[in-house]
């Protein structure tokens, strides 16, 4: 609740992707997560900002970029909309989709909320079909703590094939490490190696094909493998947004769908 | 930002290509009709599975800590305790606020009338013109001097209460309890919430509006936000209810007494932002309301170091800056206008004399209706405006207690009428301005702008016009 300064001059949904690098070697970070796992906090924390945090889920409502500097490298962190999944259901979701894959952020950090990983994870497993430069930020690990859970880091990475970063942003623990990994991944000294959602086999047949028949033309452009799983679900919200970011004129091709 | 290469990898796209992407959407829907359209429920599927997975290899947790939580859920949400323990919570919230602010509003009195004092001294000694000393100290610095008085310890009390609640998960559980009546009401129940947020500042209310995604639904939570009174408001009727329920405030139940005047009011609010947003969805506004997950959030500890600066110094001071801002010009307005003669009286006498007859008729008078217009700007001042007004003639008194507060309206005329009235008006009337400038700004519509003017202002005259007729009708 309440206006505060932050909050009057912050900018809407749209000018989510007006990202001002002041140097051409900033780094672009995409922080997204569940709504509710202190994804403002980690924000506030990496960013020495004051973003207005508060315990209920949706309460971003303006989005918030901000800058710090590590080993003497620019990042600029792009605060997305609390989603629980990716695939398009709402506004946020489509927007945090198509900043992650259209807005070509160098690292996604997706945050976790420690206390249930379970329900977090199906977006953290969503986004890893889009991008492989992908950090987890396991947030909350002090309540976990006090909860009783005991998470296992090195599986949990191992399982995912990614960097899995414990932290607990609101005493600002693990904040030092988490900027270090982005940075490894930033400046490719370290590599993924992300965990590929095996399908029934059926669909993982006709995805062979359809990506076949994507790669000549999306080809590292977007993932072909998660376009064509896109399309075979039918998302509609997903074409249009091809043509906005990537300008082809698919107008025409709506009706198929 | 990257968009350029995008664009010269276009030029080299041909015509043939916009035909491959036809063939694999004819594939997919093939595919897809084959299927039994089920893919979306085997992809999530899949996904959840996976996810599960995971996290059976790595996570182990402790059941009994989770059940403990939705045991107090149990009881905090349920249909039968819920709104009792709301009510009472807002009851117990208000108490604390108005039994703890009155010693430090009078120590901040003491404090910076010493400091007028010794401004008065200084003027005097470097020979400052009578009539600038009398506009400086009398009209802007005793306007400034009230509003902090006045303000500043309830604030300071009620944020950062409001905010332990907010971060503790208890302003989501009350979104819960409200959203039947809000679904009942043919609202989003999304709109409990920004109902909330409203509590904090109508434009931050009118802002969040935009989790809403129906188009109808965020209009009618947009265009009804004012009807809860934000804390440039909520000063207003503490002050007032604490007026109301007489001098003796060193005993515990008068401010029990006046708490619950507070309560009240805010649920005449809410009752009031149900009936319209009813009436909107019925007429101007027809359709029917969507659903929506909203999931309740644990329990978290908040913290308190973060709590208090937050609120005091980014909520507290922000209002109360706005106010500042916004009450020094004011301030010196209405001493000019108070101090200027037409004839014999002044200008603002005149101005109060035009009002007068139709203020009468809603049972307030024409000083309360000129110091609710001044307070267009921001909604805090209309107490310190109406008190310059009255006392134009000289000018504002010292503030030393609420019993001087009440003492100078019983002279102006005031009576229970006039003091519900007030406080009725004040919750129901137009937004503030930065209100109707962000409703602007988030409808981008004209029309919808002045019908968020217009329609409470309306309410709030019909209201008021018929709690006078009752009044005049019993004494």
């Amino acid at each position: 609740m309440g206006l505060t300064h932050s909050s009057s001059t912050k900018q809407g949904l749209k000018d989510l992707f007006n990202v001002e690098k002041t140097k051409n070697d900033d780094y672009v970070i995409a922080l997204a997560g569940n709504p509710n796992t202190g994804k403002s906090t980690v924000f506030n924390s990496l960013t020495g900002l004051h973003q207005h945090t508060g315990n209920w889920p949706g309460k971003t409502v303006v989005n918030s970029q901000g800058k710090y500097g590590h080993n003497d490298k620019g990042f600029i962190i792009v605060d997305l909309p609390g989603t629980y999944s990716l695939l398009a259901s709402s506004v946020e979701e489509i927007v945090a989709r198509d900043f992650i894959c259209f807005g070509k952020p160098d690292v996604t950090v997706v945050v976790l909320d420690a206390t249930c990983i379970e329900r977090n994870l199906n977006l953290l497993l969503q986004v890893l079909e889009i991008t492989d430069k992908v950090v987890a930020c396991v947030n909350l690990m002090d309540e976990a703590k006090s909860k009783n859970i005991k998470i296992n880091i090195e599986a949990l990475s191992k399982e995912l094939g990614i960097p899995v970063v414990p932290t607990s942003a609101r005493n600002n623990v693990g904040m030092n490490n988490l900027k270090d990994t982005i940075y490894n991944l930033c400046t490719n000294k370290i590599h993924t190696n992300p965990l590929q959602i095996k399908y029934p086999t059926d669909i993982e047949e006709e995805l062979k094909q359809l990506t076949l028949m994507l790669n000549p033309m999306f080809m590292d452009k977007i993932n072909t493998k998660w376009l064509a799983l896109r399309l075979l679900d039918g998302d509609r919200s997903l074409i249009d947004s091809i043509s906005k970011f990537l300008d082809y004129d698919l107008g025409i091709s709506r009706k198929c769908i | 930002m990257k968009l350029k290469e995008d664009i010269d990898i276009k030029e080299n796209i041909d015509k043939k290509e916009d035909i491959d992407i036809k063939e694999v959407l004819e594939k997919t829907k093939l595919f897809r009709s084959k299927n039994n359209e089920n893919i979306r429920d085997t992809i999530v599927t899949t996904i959840y599975k996976t996810a599960e997975d995971i996290t059976k290899k790595t996570v182990v947790k402790d059941t009994d800590r989770l059940l403990s939580q939705h045991k107090i859920d149990d009881i905090i949400t349920s249909k039968k305790t819920g709104i009792p323990i709301m009510i009472l919570m807002l009851a117990v919230i208000f108490w604390l606020t108005i039994q703890g602010a009155n010693y430090p509003s009078q120590l901040l009195a003491k404090f910076l009338f010493w400091i007028e004092a010794k401004i008065g001294i200084f003027f005097i000694y470097i020979q400052v013109p009578l009539w600038l000393n009398n506009f400086l100290v009398l009209g802007v610095y005793r306007t400034f001097a009230w509003v902090v008085a006045v303000m500043l310890p309830p604030m300071a009390i009620f944020f950062p209460i409001f905010t332990l609640l907010e971060d503790g998960g208890y302003l989501p559980r009350v979104c819960f309890n409200l959203d039947h009546v809000f679904k009942k009401a043919c609202c989003h129940g999304k709109q409990a919430l920004t109902m909330c947020m409203g509590f904090g500042c109508n434009a931050a209310g009118v802002i969040a509006c935009r989790i809403i995604e129906s188009p109808r639904e965020r209009l009618i939570a947009i265009v009804t936000n004012n009807f809860v009174p934000c804390n440039g408001r909520f000063p207003t009727l503490i002050a007032l209810s604490m007026v109301f329920v007489g001098a003796s405030f060193s005993s515990a139940s008068s401010s029990i007494i006046a708490a619950l005047m507070v309560v009240v009011l805010v649920l005449i609010g809410i009752g009031i932002t149900l009936f319209t947003s009813y009436i909107l969805s019925k007429t101007i506004l027809k359709g029917m309301p969507s659903s929506f997950t909203l999931e309740l959030p644990p329990y978290r500890k908040p913290q308190l170091g973060r709590v208090l600066y937050t609120s005091i110094i980014d909520r507290s001071m922000f209002v109360l800056s706005r106010a500042i801002i916004v009450a020094i010009p004011a301030g010196a307005i209405t001493y000019i206008l108070g101090n200027v003669m037409i004839g014999d009286i002044s200008i603002l006498a005149h101005a109060a004399n035009f009002l007068n007859p139709f203020a009468k008729l809603i049972g307030l008078d024409g000083f309360i209706l000129i110091a609710f217009v001044l307070g267009f700007p921001a909604n805090e001042i209309v107490l310190p405006i109406l008190l310059m007004a009255y006392l134009s003639k000289g000018s504002m008194l010292q503030f030393e207690s609420i019993s001087q507060l009440r003492d100078i309206l019983l002279n102006n005329g005031w009576t229970y009428l006039t003091l519900i009235n007030t406080m009725l008006f004040s919750l129901l009337h137009f937004p503030c301005a930065t209100t109707v400038w962000t409703i602007k700004k988030e409808t981008g519509s004209i029309k919808w702008t002045i019908l968020s003017v217009l329609m409470p202002t309306a309410i709030a005259i019909i209201i008021c016009f018929c709690t006078t007729q009752i009044y005049r009708l019993i004494f």
